[in-house]
């Protein structure tokens, strides 16, 4: 009996040491990332170009060509996405179809997203004509985005039990109808978180845009669809890796890093703050 | 037995498959308008499996197959022109655990009228009143109409539950063991309004509860695993039962 | 009583409804499909130059040498899944003891601290990871094993778990937590402790999904590409060790695709690349897939 005992001592404390590491990694990234990035954030950096060869200045054309990809991913990836969920999780019977879409949906969010940049270029880029541009890239993200947004939106259908549908069935409703009153509006709050998860992974994708649209300098910021754009993570890897003065453009390097990874918490709070208010608001 | 009143609904040799297993195997019977009919049976005879064939709530399920007819005022309600939407609220179902909508206790008992296009704020007020009265709820709820469903005991959730699905105005209702999530105090308050129904209502419970069928219904039908082995008026049934297996159920010999 | 007959109009509008919803779905296959054929329709063309079986078996990737062309994919597969296979060694581990301690150690508190670090740590972007690997265990493994620079395929492990452990842990997490309650607590009742229901019960019962968590997290290392561009030296050599400069397909790809002219053998090439890296992660998530199902089908 205490040998028992002892043994789970151990090992859960082993568990725990697990737990602990992955916690001290995360810290020291942040860290690292935070105090030598903060260094470099300012009022001017965040809102001006860069300059002398982005040995200067800020990063603003990188903050808005991100923001404007991510939106047009969002148009092509969130509405395909819904949908499809509704007809896996509300229509679809168990054939050999279903079971093929399910699959592809899996295997799809398995593909690494240089291939779908290469996909891109192919299709978008090439085929489609639409060149290097914001429309080439975010179509190319919101085909990346597609398989979480659509595994997102079935999970949150799921979560209503499937009472609720049954209730309204045998009230008479037809099966939309059901969908409609019964179902989307106690899944919503998890579809819209699901879907701006999606949307924040979208906007750290490099591969993705590398080829199809992104730039690292540009004199303007992008005026239409057709447009090249600067991007974070592009501008990133960039300056982390190309440039002609690495060491020297090193502590910008780190601002944009840490100006991306703001974003993008930025944007997971407010997912899910907003599905906490969601929740909320349903409770009551 | 020979049935004097007149039919409601009229079974006709129906067998019920889930894939190759029958659950249902080739049951007739005449069920009378306005009155009750209880079918009982042990665990797994298909009482569930056969209430819901009436508003075909099975449909649902996938690789189910039904033999036979059910007709309702002569109408065969599998035959493929009749629209299953429309029968559902001819037909209504309360279900065996309490499934009010996360919706307000008004919002639940309206949803149907509001299905079907009913936009006029007093006429709905005036049947969610009606139905909450016939399920004997409205004193209990009239002050908090607003409030969400959930804040109901379990009892007063399968009330609501029955007013909602009175609220469509069906001509049959079904209930799939109602009262076997519910405590006994509110057992009987649900039986009671039961009973009440009759009046409008053709009404088929399914109980696993001999002493409610007894108390309840006027007709009495026996299932075991998938076959009616006896139907007739409750008294006979339950005082001096034809058949052999009849009989042992009800003295508790098996169940 | 009056059993309508269907209304045409509602029915018509209900199968209109589902099509479109059902066209939204297929869209999925329809993708993947597509991924395949544009691949392999713009990979054709260079095979016309290049021997197929030098292409998949040579070692020297070579394509802008005046001297002689060589398009050997071999030293970057093998680059890619020694990387991977440096990552799963630590990822596998770590992943599964850290959704154990979730599932059936933590305390709620703690829990709500864990679960949001191991979510922040899976949208780290790939590209921040990368340049985390530059600056941070760069100089780390090069201090400690002597090195001029820390640019190589342990580096890339490094990173690449870092990536893959959020996978294994929330899927591993929840296939814990799935396992049914009346298990542990029949366990529990026998006698058992806490820590041997966990090993004996609960772990086999989820057994498939944390192997498909495995396999997932062992998909997104080999395809990953910004991490292991940004972190493992990129020598197109064919690699001698963990400590060695490698270069996988996926770093390749990015490379040479922004510079290669359009429409040559080599631009060709590089679509090739990318048909072998898709071809290998399809392969690998089927196989996760069939895993998953096999093993359903047995416990029903």
């Amino acid at each position: 009996m205490k040998r028992k005992k002892f043994i789970q001592v151990i090992s859960f404390l082993i568990l725990r040491g697990c737990a602990y590491l992955i916690l001290a990694v995360l810290l020291l990234f942040i860290y690292d990332i935070a105090s030598k990035g903060g260094a470099v954030i300012s009022w001017e950096f965040l809102t001006q170009a860069p300059r002398r060869g982005m040995t200067e200045g800020g990063i603003f054309p990188a903050i808005v060509g991100t923001f404007l990809v991510t939106m047009v991913t969002a148009v092509i990836s969130i509405p395909v996405g819904v949908f499809a969920a509704i007809y896996l999780n509300e229509y679809a019977r168990q054939t050999r179809l279903t079971r093929i879409i399910r699959l592809s949906i899996r295997n799809l969010s398995g593909v690494p997203s240089i291939v779908y940049g290469l996909f891109g270029v192919i299709l978008f880029v090439n085929a489609m004509k639409f060149g290097t541009s914001l429309l080439s890239a975010g179509l190319t993200l919101g085909l990346l985005t597609l398989p979480w947004t659509i595994t997102a939106s079935e999970e949150a259908l799921k979560t209503v039990p499937q009472s609720f549908r049954e209730g309204a069935l045998a009230l008479g409703a037809s099966k939309w109808q059901t969908i409609r009153t019964n179902v989307l509006p106690y899944s919503f709050s998890g579809i819209i978180t699901g879907a701006v998860l999606g949307l924040a992974r979208a906007a750290g994708e490099t591969a993705p845009i590398m080829f199809t649209g992104a730039a690292f300098y540009l004199p303007s910021l992008p005026h239409s669809l057709k447009d090249q754009f600067m991007a974070l993570p592009y501008h990133l890897y960039v300056m982390a890796t190309q440039h002609h003065s690495i060491i020297k453009v090193r502590p910008l390097a780190y601002g944009t890093a840490l100006v991306l990874l703001m974003l993008i918490l930025a944007i997971n709070l407010g997912a899910y703050i907003t599905r906490y208010r969601l929740r909320k608001i349903k409770m009551e | 037995m020979k049935m004097e009143e007149k039919i409601k609904i009229e079974v006709r040799h129906l067998s019920f498959y889930y894939g190759s297993t029958p659950a249902l195997k080739n049951i007739t019977m005449k069920i009378a308008e306005n009155k009750i009919t209880a079918v009982i049976g042990p665990s797994g005879c298909g009482k569930s499996t056969f209430i819901r064939c009436l508003n075909r709530m099975n449909d649902i399920l996938p690789g189910t197959r039904v033999e036979g007819e059910i007709l309702i005022d002569g109408q065969n309600i599998y035959s493929p022109q009749v629209d299953v939407i429309e029968l559902r609220k001819r037909v209504g179902l309360v279900f065996q655990k309490p499934n009010p909508f996360p919706k307000s206790i008004f919002d639940n008992v309206a949803y149907g009228l509001r299905i079907n296009g009913v936009k006029n704020k007093r006429i709905i007020e005036e049947i969610v009143e009606k139905s909450l009265r016939q399920a004997a709820l409205w004193d209990e709820v009239k002050d908090r109409l607003k409030d969400n469903a959930f804040s109901l005991s379990g009892g007063q959730q399968q009330r609501l539950c029955i007013a909602r699905a009175l609220a469509v105005e069906p001509k049959v209702m079904l209930f799939d063991e109602p009262c076997s999530a519910i405590d006994p105090i509110a057992t009987a308050k649900i039986e009671s309004l039961i009973h009440q129904l009759r009046n409008n209502y053709t009404v088929i419970i399914v109980t696993h509860n001999m002493q409610q069928a007894a108390r309840v219904s006027d007709y009495t039908a026996f299932l075991m695993l998938g076959e009616l082995i006896e139907y007739d008026k409750t008294e006979k049934i339950f005082t001096n039962p034809s058949h052999r297996l009849t009989e042992d159920y009800i003295t508790g010999r098996f169940g | 009583m009056q059993i309508l007959q269907k209304k045409k109009i509602t029915r018509f509008k209900e199968s209109l409804i589902q099509t479109f919803f059902m066209t939204n779905a297929t869209l999925a296959v329809m993708i993947l499909v597509g991924i395949f054929i544009l691949l392999a329709w713009s990979a054709i063309p260079a095979f016309k130059e290049i021997n197929f079986v030098k292409f998949m078996t040579g070692v020297n990737w070579d394509p802008t040498s005046p001297v002689k062309e060589e398009y050997g994919i071999l030293s970057m597969v093998v680059s890619t899944f020694m990387v991977t296979f440096g990552a799963l060694v630590i990822a596998i581990p770590i992943g599964i003891g850290v959704a154990a301690y979730l599932s059936d150690v933590a305390q709620p508190r703690t829990r709500e601290i864990i679960k949001p670090v191991v979510e922040i740590l899976a949208g780290i972007p790939s590209v921040v990871v990368g340049f985390l690997g530059i600056v941070l265990f760069g100089p780390l493994i090069a201090h400690l094993f002597h090195l001029p620079n820390g640019l190589n395929a342990l580096n890339g492990s490094v990173l690449l778990a870092i990536m893959a452990l959020p996978t294994i842990i929330s899927i591993s997490e929840d296939s814990l937590k799935a396992v049914p309650r009346s298990y542990q607590e029949a366990s529990l009742a026998l006698g058992a402790s806490r820590w041997e229901t966990l090993v004996r019960i609960k772990i086999p019962a989820a057994l498939s999904g944390i192997i498909a968590s495995i396999m997932l997290g062992m998909g997104r290392a080999i395809g990953e590409t910004m991490t292991v561009l940004m972190a493992t030296g990129n020598a197109s050599a064919f690699p001698h060790g963990f400590l060695s400069s490698i270069r996988t397909m996926t770093a390749t790809i990015a490379i040479e695709l922004g510079e290669v002219p359009y429409f040559t053998t080599h631009y060709y090439a590089l679509f090739g690349v990318g048909l072998v890296l898709f071809i290998i992660t399809f392969l690998v998530n089927l196989s996760a897939d069939l895993i998953l199902h096999r093993y359903q089908e047995r416990e029903q």
